[in-house]
């Protein structure tokens, strides 16, 4: 399946968005997802099932003012 | 003590966690400025192992503070609603400084979206800060749709240029008695900050002006000194300017020689 993770192309084979993070070798639990604009809260990753040409962000903390 | 939505703190000094040149310094100017917020912002993450979000969020959470995450950069209320969401599900706390942008040059907030976003956020439970312009319709707006504290600009965000609209500021702090003001960006000097807090602000947020300085660390403890006189000199009741001279030592006694 093909996705736009973080603005870039990515071919993978995950089907939830829970199993696509450590595909990507994104770890830990600092992370925050949005697909296709929405919020996918940490505890929706498990059942959020991904879909062709999904618009992926995965965002940490980061320096900020 | 100053109150933010039901929460405490002891500091009215609120503070950025940009541009340092290490770490380590940023957490050395925090506990040096006896700072209680802290802002943080969210970024796309890198995959594979090179992760810096992590050790960032490891740092930050070792200064045991409040923690302000911010919308920083965007630029639609759509946005900003959707970053303050995904910062809610991330920090698991309610606060979030709103940020939008309406001009790329002066990173002036643009009004309108922001009333929009933050009429969107109150109802779904946010505490937002609101970074706004020193306009008083619009503050009147953002307490209308349920904020409870404004932070207003003195200047455009790093400029260090100071208030330079006095007058702005002493009008939204005396049209809004009890809500908490924080001016937010423009501040480049201690006595900046100073300054508004003489005229009865309760905080200040700021970034640039100690991450940039030459040794953040003492600018951090400069910044606290100015804002607790400030602070001090707002309650102990200042003289207004006047135009002439009144003597300070008495005229009663004084010697006659001719």
């Amino acid at each position: 399946m093909n996705l736009t993770v973080n603005g870039e192309e990515k071919a993978v084979s995950a089907a939830t968005l829970a199993d696509l993070l450590p595909e990507l070798e994104f770890e830990g639990d600092w992370l925050a997802t949005a697909v296709n604009s929405e919020l996918i809260a940490a505890d929706e990753r498990e059942a959020f099932q991904l879909s062709e040409g999904d618009k992926v962000e995965i965002l940490a903390p980061m320096q900020g003012g | 003590m100053v109150t933010f939505y039901d929460k405490e703190v002891a500091s009215r000094f609120l503070l950025g966690t940009a541009q340092y040149p290490s770490p380590q310094i940023l957490s050395e100017a925090a506990k040096a400025g006896e700072v209680d917020i802290l802002t943080v912002s969210l970024r796309r993450e890198t995959a594979g192992g090179q992760q810096a979000g992590q050790k960032f969020w490891e740092l930050i959470q070792n200064l045991g503070v409040h923690v302000l995450p911010n919308t920083a950069g965007c630029h639609s209320a759509r946005d900003a609603i959707l970053t303050a969401k995904m910062a809610r599900d991330l920090f698991k706390t309610n606060w979030i400084k709103l940020e939008v942008i309406g001009n790329s040059d002066t990173l002036q907030p643009d009004p309108f979206q922001l009333v929009e976003a933050a009429e969107e956020l109150c109802a779904d439970g946010f505490e937002v800060f609101p970074y706004m312009t020193d306009d008083l319709v619009l503050a009147e707006r953002l307490l209308e749709v349920g904020c409870k504290v404004l932070m207003p600009w003195c200047a455009p965000i790093g400029s260090a240029a100071g208030p330079l609209n006095l007058t702005a500021l002493r009008t939204l702090r005396s049209y809004f008695p009890d809500t908490p003001l924080v001016v937010d960006a423009g501040l480049g000097r201690p006595s900046h900050a100073t300054t508004v807090m003489e005229l009865g602000y309760d905080a200040v947020l700021l970034n640039t002006a100690v991450a940039k300085a030459g040794d953040p660390v003492a600018m951090a403890r400069a910044f606290k000194h100015g804002i607790e006189a400030g602070r001090e000199g707002y309650l102990a009741g200042m003289l207004e300017p006047r135009d002439f001279a009144t003597p300070s030592t008495p005229l009663i006694g004084q010697a006659v020689f001719s």
